[in-house]
């Protein structure tokens, strides 16, 4: 009798090791983690991450698809899995399977604008997009980043957006939702910033995360603005259990969103999203 | 300035961006051009509403002071944005404080002026309404969304 293998086996986990662990925001950590034999991953893909005795949840892959070295995962501390896992401390060991889903298309961009909003945490699901963006910055054309969050204190990745800003090549603006009055930047929702932002409708491609409510808000938005709701891609976060499309927990109408997705595109994603309490 | 050059500031301006010329003509008599230093206020809640701001460059803060919690920024204003709905509707009187940020430059629409202008010839009145209005309904929405409180922690 052969042990099962982890490589054949999509329901059997790989042991990951984290090498590194860096505070983000009072709820918020990202690790980065080895595995033996990573095969690397696109840009919007998810793994399942187990604590052993606890349990296992998606979370997508934050870190450069160039690095396959590490695997970096930025987690909110929110649930009992989550926050077991951001619990964790380097060395510590973690089952993982994946990478699962489907990735964002951004290299199909090339060539066009680009708009990246995302809001809250959904800015780390993004954050590959980004590295893809400026590593290649030469293939795109305009390239937008608009972030929101609740607040100053709650801005995920604070330095890497000043160091974006600072490149000049792409328009990076971030917005809160409630501000002291030492904060020298926006206050308002993140849609608001999309009517000054500047790109070319008919040629731009955008990438939306962030809370389902503004993902619709979003997508509306930038079709008002006249971009075509085939190039606008949203990643949908639901209750991913298997993440292999076996379970159906995540199933949203004809899609199941572990497999289907987590990336579709608005004119898929709007008929459903319309639908009350799908 | 010349009314010509306010015309075409205005003309510029994402507000009256399809306006006529004969009607931007009748609105630059109410405009001038006004300017803010960084951290001075625009006006303060309470003060009589004179004037309908066109922001052209430059960012400013609308607030609510309250004891205890200090100056509360509710929304942010930018280049392109318009401050000041107040000005359109009895008494006539700001419900916030507006502070420049940072150095700004509007036009700055007296509103006396302007008010006559739309009572006497309805069909600018109604060109300044239907420009107005979005201004409106999309910082209605985006209250309602900024309400909703979308970023915090749910499991």
């Amino acid at each position: 009798m052969h042990a099962p293998d982890p490589h054949t086996d999509p329901m059997l986990p790989v042991i990951a090791r984290i090498t590194r662990r860096t505070r983000e925001l009072s709820d918020v950590v990202t690790f980065e983690m080895e595995v033996e034999g990573w095969p690397g991953f696109e840009p919007g893909q998810f793994n399942m991450l187990a604590v052993f005795g606890v349990g296992e949840i998606p979370i997508s892959i934050s870190g450069p698809v160039s690095d396959s070295s590490k695997i970096i995962h930025t987690i909110r501390d929110v649930g009992p899995v989550s926050r077991a896992l951001a619990a964790l401390e380097p060395g510590a060991v973690l089952g993982l399977r994946g990478p699962y889903g489907a990735p964002w298309p951004v290299k199909a961009a090339r060539g066009r604008d680009v708009v990246v909003v995302a809001g809250g945490l959904g800015l780390a699901p993004v954050r590959p997009i980004l590295y893809e963006l400026m590593e290649n910055r030469d293939a795109y054309g305009k390239i937008t980043l608009l972030y929101g969050a609740r607040s100053p204190s709650e801005i995920l990745f604070r330095e890497e957006l000043g160091a974006w800003r600072s490149r000049l090549d792409m328009g990076v603006e971030v917005t809160v939702d409630r501000a002291p009055e030492d904060w020298h930047g926006h206050v308002g929702v993140v849609t608001a910033l999309l009517r000054a932002a500047d790109f070319a409708p008919a040629n731009t491609t955008a990438f939306v995360c962030g809370p389902e409510i503004m993902i619709r808000f979003a997508a509306n938005g930038l079709t008002d603005l006249g971009v075509a709701a085939t190039d606008i891609h949203l990643s949908m976060e639901r209750n991913m259990q298997c993440g292999i499309g076996l379970c159906g927990h995540c199933q949203l109408g004809p899609y199941f969103l572990c497999k289907d997705g987590p990336v579709f595109d608005w004119a898929t994603m709007k008929p459903l999203m319309r639908i009350k309490e799908l | 300035m010349a009314i010509e050059g306010l015309q075409r500031i205005l003309a510029g301006h994402p507000l009256f961006r399809d306006l006529s010329p004969a009607f931007l003509d009748m609105l630059a008599g109410c405009a001038k051009n006004v300017r803010f230093a960084a951290d001075t206020y625009m006006f303060h809640e309470g003060d009589d509403a004179d004037f309908l701001y066109l922001v052209r460059d430059g960012h400013a803060a609308l607030e609510i002071s309250a004891p205890g919690h200090g100056r509360m920024v509710f929304q942010t204003v930018s280049g392109g944005g318009v401050i000041g709905l107040s000005w359109l509707v009895p008494p006539y009187r700001w419900r916030f404080d507006a502070r420049a940020k940072e150095d700004l430059r509007a036009i700055a629409f007296d509103a006396k002026c302007l008010r006559g202008k739309c009572d006497a010839d309805p069909a600018l009145g109604y060109a300044v309404m239907k420009r107005i209005l979005p201004a409106l309904v999309d910082r209605l929405h985006d209250t309602r969304v900024q309400m909703l409180d979308l970023y915090d922690a749910r499991p």
